[in-house]
C-alpha cells in the first residue's frame, strides 16, 4: 500500500542495473558476457512460467514450445535473403518468407503475438483441464511443435535447424525485456485481474461464485505468458545464432521450472534473483560435466553430473519448503491423494 | 426475486433433490432448514450453477421487467447477475490478504480492460480508488479494518465467516445466499450476526436466502421458512407455523 | 496376398508395441489410482530395468532368464525407494508440488543414467531363444513379437488374479476407491502404496525387457518417449482403470504402426500421434474410454 516509498526504491534498482550492464560491457570477455545475456533471458523466462504456473494456479509444461515458437520467428524474420538461400538448400523456403528481413524490434513482436496466437489456439480447449492433465497435455503441444518444427521442411528447415542467424541480441535487450517482463508482471498483479488470477490459483469454486470466469482470465494468463516466452524464445535464438528443433526439448522447460520453484511460486522478486543464480550455477557447475585442466592436475568431468546435482536440488527444495509450509498450516484438510 | 420450480437434482443414482419448489419475494428473509444430508446445500449449489439441475426452472427476477433463467447458467454469469453466496465450509482466498478477498469480490464489475491496469490509466485509478474504498467501508462494517494486511486463513473461523459475507456483498449482489453463517458461533457471536444481517439487508437493499442450523437464528430472522428431508420439501411457512408443524416437528425439531 | 501378408505384420508389430505401452501404462494407472499422482519417473523407471538386465545378462555368468526375473525384482525395490524419498515426504501437500517432485526424480533417474551408464547407446543382449525369424504363411516374424503379447497376458491374468482374489489387492482397489474410508477401516497405507510402486516397477522392467529384445539400443533417455506415450494410453483407456489402460495401450500402439504404414507421408509425425489422440480424448471424453477415476468437485 506505500507506494510512494517504493518507487526510490524502483528507481535506484534500475539505475544501478544500467550502471551495472553499462561496467559489464566493458569490463568482462565475451563468455561472462553471454552469461549475463542468458541470465535476463531467463528472468524472462522464468517470469512468464511463474505467471502461469504460480499466480494463477495452472500447471503448464509448455514452455520448450512457446520458446520454440519465438525463436523460429525471429530466425525466420531477420536472417537475411542470401543467408536463407544458404539455409535452405534441401528444400527452398517458402516464397512468402524469402525475401523477408524484418529488424529485431518488429520480429520479437511477432514471435510474441505468433507464439500467444498458437498457445492460445491450441491451449485454450485444454486450459479446463486440472493439474496433471494440464501439465500432460501442455507438455504434449510442446513436443508435437517440436515434431511438426522438424518436418515443414520449407518452413523452418526441418531437422537440419536454421544457422547463421544475426546476433542481435545484447545485454541492452536481454535485460531491456527483462526489465518490461518484471514491470509488466508486477503492474498487472498489482492490478484487479492479477488480483483475480490469484483469486482462481486459491480457490476455482470460490473465484467463479465471485463472479470471476474462469476460462477468459486463464486464457489471459496464459496468454501474457506465451508472449513473453515467446519473446525470450526470440531473444534466444538473436543470442545463440543456431537453433534446431532438438534445442526445445522438456529439458528446456525443466529448467524454467526449476528457476520458478527456487524463486517461489508467484514470487517475483524471487524469480528474478533464482532466474540469475540458476544461470550462473549451470555455467558454473560446468566443470562437472567437462574435463577440466587445474595445470597440475587433470579432473575428468562427468556428463550429465550437473543435472543430477540440479534435479536433487529441485527434489530438495520442494520437500523442505513443504515440511516448512505444512507445519505451519497444520491441521487443514489433506489435498493429497483426495481431491 | 426467485422462483423455483419442481427442481430434481440427482448425482448417478442419488437423489438429492426431488421436487423443490420455493419463491422468494424481493426483499425477504427466507430460512432453509432440515436436518444433515436433506440437500440444503445443493440446492444452493443448482441456483448459483455450481450444479446443472437434472430438471426444473430457477426463475430470477432482479427487477419488475427482468428475469432470467439461472438454470444452465455457469456460476460466474450468475454471480455478475447478482447472486451472490457464502460456503458452508468457508472458501476463502487463504494465501491472501483479507483486503485482498474483499477487493477481488469487486473484480466482475470491472469496465476497464486488463492493458489499462497494467498502464494504471487514469480511468481505471479512479475505478480501483472506489473499489479500494468500498472494500475498507465493508471491512470496517464487519470490524476488520485493523486486520486488512492479515493472511485471510490466520483469522479465527467467527472473522472468516464474516469476511466471507463481506466478500460477497463486494459483488453487488441482489440476492445473497448464506450458508450457515452462524456454524461454530457462541452464542453472543449468533446475536451480533443476526443483527449485523438485518443491518446489511437492510442497507443494501438485499433479500436474503439462509441455510442455518441454529433455530434461534431461523426462527428469529426469517419471514418464511422452507423445510427439507431427504430431497423433498416437507413444510413452508412463517415461522410460527413451522414450529406448530407436525411433520417437522417429527423429522427435524423433535430430534434436534 | 502380398498386401495382406504386409498387413499382418504390422497388425503384429502393432500389437507387440500395443502390449508393451500397455504393460508400462499399468504402473501409471496403479499408482495415479491410489496416489492422484502421475509418476513422471515411472518411463525412467523403465529404463532402468533394460540397464538392470543388461549389466545382469553381460557382467555377471547367471543365465538369462534368471536374469530376466530378478532385474525386475530390483526395480522393483527402486521403485519403492523412489516412493519413499521423492513422493512419501510430500504427502499432504498440493498435487502440483508432489508433480515437480516427480518432474525433477525423472530427471534425477535420467542424468544418473547418463553418469552411471553412459551416454553413448549400448546393444541390448537379446537371448537366442528369442531372437530367431519364423515364417508363417508368407509372413517372416521375429519370435520376439509373438513373446511379447503372450507375457503381457500372463501378466495381466496374474494381475487381475492379484487385484481380485487377494486381500492385498481388494485393500489395494478401496484405497483407489475411497482413500479416507479405507484408511479409517485400517488398511496400511504405506504397505498398500509400496506395493503399488513395486508391482508398477516390475512390471515396467519386464515391459523394458521386452522393449529390449524388440528394439535393442539402449539409451538413458530412452524411457521418457516410451513413458509419455504409456501415461497417455492409461488416460486414453481411463486413468486408474486396469483394463482400461491395456486396451490403451492397444489402441495407442496399432495407432501408431499403421499410421506410418498406411500414411508413409506423416511417418515423421509418429511421436505426434500419441499427444493428438491425448488432447482429443481429453476434450471429447475426459473419463477416458473405459472411464475412470471421477474427480469430485
Amino acid at each position: 500500500m506505500n507506494e510512494k516509498s517504493k518507487t526510490p526504491v524502483t528507481l535506484i534498482i534500475l539505475a544501478l542495473t544500467i550502471v551495472g550492464l553499462y561496467l559489464a560491457n566493458r569490463f568482462l570477455d565475451a563468455y561472462q558476457i553471454r552469461i549475463i545475456n542468458l541470465s535476463g533471458i531467463y528472468v524472462t523466462l522464468g517470469l512468464s512460467m511463474n505467471l502461469i504456473n504460480g499466480m494463477t494456479g495452472m500447471f503448464s509444461l509448455g514452455h520448450a514450445g512457446f520458446m520454440a515458437i519465438g525463436a523460429y520467428t525471429v530466425g525466420i524474420l531477420t536472417m537475411p535473403v542470401t543467408m536463407k538461400e544458404m539455409n535452405f538448400f534441401m528444400q527452398p523456403i517458402v516464397p512468402f518468407l524469402a525475401d523477408v528481413e524484418w529488424g529485431f524490434l518488429p520480429s520479437l513482436f511477432a514471435a510474441g503475438l505468433i507464439s500467444v496466437l498458437l498457445g492460445v489456439l491450441i491451449g485454450a480447449p485444454v486450459l479446463r483441464l486440472t493439474d496433471d492433465y494440464l501439465a500432460i497435455a501442455t507438455l504434449g503441444f510442446a513436443e508435437i511443435i517440436r515434431v511438426v518444427f522438424t518436418n515443414t521442411q520449407s518452413l523452418t528447415n526441418g531437422a537440419l535447424g536454421l544457422k547463421g542467424i544475426p546476433n542481435y541480441t545484447n545485454t541492452w535487450w536481454s535485460w531491456g525485456v527483462a526489465l518490461i517482463t518484471i514491470w509488466f508482471i508486477s503492474f498487472l498483479m498489482k492490478g484487479t485481474y492479477g488480483k483475480a488470477f490469484l483469486a482462481i490459483r486459491e480457490d476455482e469454486v470460490a473465484a467463479r461464485a465471485m463472479g470471476i470466469s474462469l476460462f477468459k482470465h486463464k486464457v489471459m494468463s496464459f496468454a501474457f505468458g506465451c508472449f513473453f516466452a515467446g519473446v525470450a524464445g526470440g531473444l534466444m535464438a538473436g543470442l545463440l545464432g543456431t537453433i534446431d528443433p532438438n534445442m526445445f526439448r522438456i529439458t528446456l522447460t525443466f529448467n524454467i521450472l526449476l528457476i520458478v520453484v527456487l524463486g517461489g511460486l508467484g514470487k517475483i522478486g524471487g524469480t528474478v534473483v533464482s532466474a540469475v543464480i540458476v544461470t550462473v550455477m549451470m555455467e558454473v557447475l560446468r566443470f562437472l560435466d567437462e574435463a577440466i585442466d587445474l595445470g597440475f592436475v587433470r579432473l575428468k568431468g562427468i556428463p550429465g553430473m550437473r543435472m543430477v546435482v540440479f534435479s536433487i536440488i529441485l527434489i530438495l527444495v520442494v520437500i523442505v519448503r513443504e515440511k516448512g509450509l505444512l507445519q505451519r498450516t497444520k491441521g487443514r484438510e489433506l489435498t493429497y491423494a483426495k481431491n | 426475486m426467485l422462483k423455483i420450480e419442481d427442481l430434481h437434482m440427482r448425482f448417478g443414482g442419488v437423489v438429492a433433490c426431488n421436487g423443490f419448489n420455493a419463491e422468494i419475494e424481493t426483499g425477504q428473509i427466507v430460512g432453509l432448514i432440515g436436518p444433515n444430508g436433506a440437500g440444503k446445500t445443493t440446492i444452493f449449489n443448482v441456483i448459483t450453477g455450481v450444479y446443472k439441475p437434472t430438471a426444473g426452472q430457477i426463475l430470477y427476477s432482479p427487477a419488475a421487467n427482468e428475469h432470467h433463467q439461472l438454470s444452465g447458467l455457469g456460476p460466474d454469469k450468475i454471480a455478475k447477475l447478482g447472486v451472490c453466496r457464502t460456503f458452508q465450509n468457508i472458501r476463502l482466498f487463504g494465501e491472501l490478504s483479507v483486503l485482498e478477498n474483499v477487493f477481488i469480490g469487486n473484480h466482475l464489475r470491472v469496465k476497464s480492460d486488463v492493458f489499462s491496469t497494467v498502464f494504471r490509466l487514469p480511468h481505471y485509478l479512479v475505478e480501483e480508488k472506489r473499489m479500494y474504498e468500498k472494500s475498507l467501508y465493508l471491512l470496517e462494517k464487519i470490524g476488520l479494518q485493523d486486520s486488512r494486511d492479515e493472511k485471510a486463513s490466520s483469522l479465527p473461523y467467527g472473522m472468516q465467516r464474516r469476511l466471507e459475507i463481506a466478500r460477497a456483498l463486494a459483488t453487488d449482489p441482489k440476492l445473497l445466499l448464506l450458508d450457515e453463517p452462524a456454524a461454530g458461533m457462541n452464542p453472543q457471536e449468533t446475536m451480533e450476526l443476526i443483527q449485523f444481517i438485518r443491518e446489511i439487508k437492510q442497507e443494501f437493499d438485499l433479500t436474503i436466502f439462509l441455510i442455518e442450523h441454529h433455530m434461534d437464528v431461523i426462527m428469529e430472522i426469517s419471514e418464511k421458512i422452507y423445510v427439507l428431508d431427504h430431497g423433498l420439501l416437507i413444510a413452508e411457512g412463517d415461522p410460527s407455523e413451522i414450529q406448530q408443524n407436525e411433520r417437522v416437528v417429527e423429522a427435524y425439531l423433535g430430534v434436534g | 496376398m502380398g498386401d495382406i501378408s504386409i498387413f499382418l505384420q504390422h497388425l503384429t508389430n502393432g500389437i507387440s508395441l500395443g502390449s508393451l505401452y500397455a504393460l508400462i501404462a499399468i504402473g501409471y494407472t496403479m499408482v495415479y489410482g491410489i496416489l492422484r499422482l502421475i509418476n513422471f519417473a515411472h518411463g525412467d523407471i523403465f529404463m532402468l530395468g533394460v540397464y538392470l538386465t543388461y549389466y545382469g545378462v553381460v557382467y555377471t555368468a547367471l543365465p538369462w532368464w534368471i536374469v530376466f526375473l530378478l532385474a525386475p525384482l530390483l526395480t522393483g525395490f527402486v521403485g519403492i525407494l523412489l516412493e519413499k524419498t521423492a513422493y512419501k515426504p510430500l504427502r499432504g501437500s498440493a498435487r502440483i508440488t508432489i508433480l515437480i517432485s516427480a518432474i525433477g526424480a525423472s530427471f534425477l533417474l535420467q542424468n544418473l543414467g547418463i553418469v552411471i551408464f553412459g551416454g553413448r547407446p549400448r546393444a541390448f543382449p537379446v537371448p537366442q531363444t528369442l531372437n530367431h525369424v519364423v515364417k508363417l504363411g508368407g509372413v517372416s516374424i521375429n519370435v520376439v513379437t509373438f513373446i511379447i503379447p503372450a507375457v503381457t497376458i500372463l501378466l495381466l491374468i496374474g494381475l487381475t488374479y492379484f487385484t481380485t482374489k487377494t486381500k492385498t489387492g481388494l485393500a489395494m482397489r478401496a484405497l483407489s476407491k475411497d482413500y479416507e474410508t479405507a484408511s479409517l477401516m485400517g488398511i496400511d497405507i504405506n504397505r498398500i502404496i509400496s506395493i503399488t510402486f513395486f508391482m508398477g516397477s516390475f512390471l515396467a522392467a519386464i515391459g523394458g525387457i521386452l522393449w529390449g529384445s524388440r528394439y535393442p539400443q539402449l539409451m538413458p533417455l530412452m524411457g521418457s518417449m516410451p513413458g509419455l506415450k504409456s501415461f497417455i494410453a492409461a488416460v486414453v483407456g481411463g486413468i486408474g482403470n486396469i483394463t482400461g489402460a491395456v486396451i490403451g495401450g492397444f489402441i495407442l500402439g496399432l495407432g501408431e504402426i499403421m499410421l506410418v504404414a498406411l500414411l508413409p507421408r506423416l511417418s515423421g509425425y509418429r511421436d505426434a500421434f500419441a499427444f493428438i489422440l491425448l488432447i482429443i480424448i481429453l476434450l471429447v471424453k475426459p473419463s477416458g474410454l473405459m472411464g475412470g477415476i471421477r474427480e469430485k468437485v
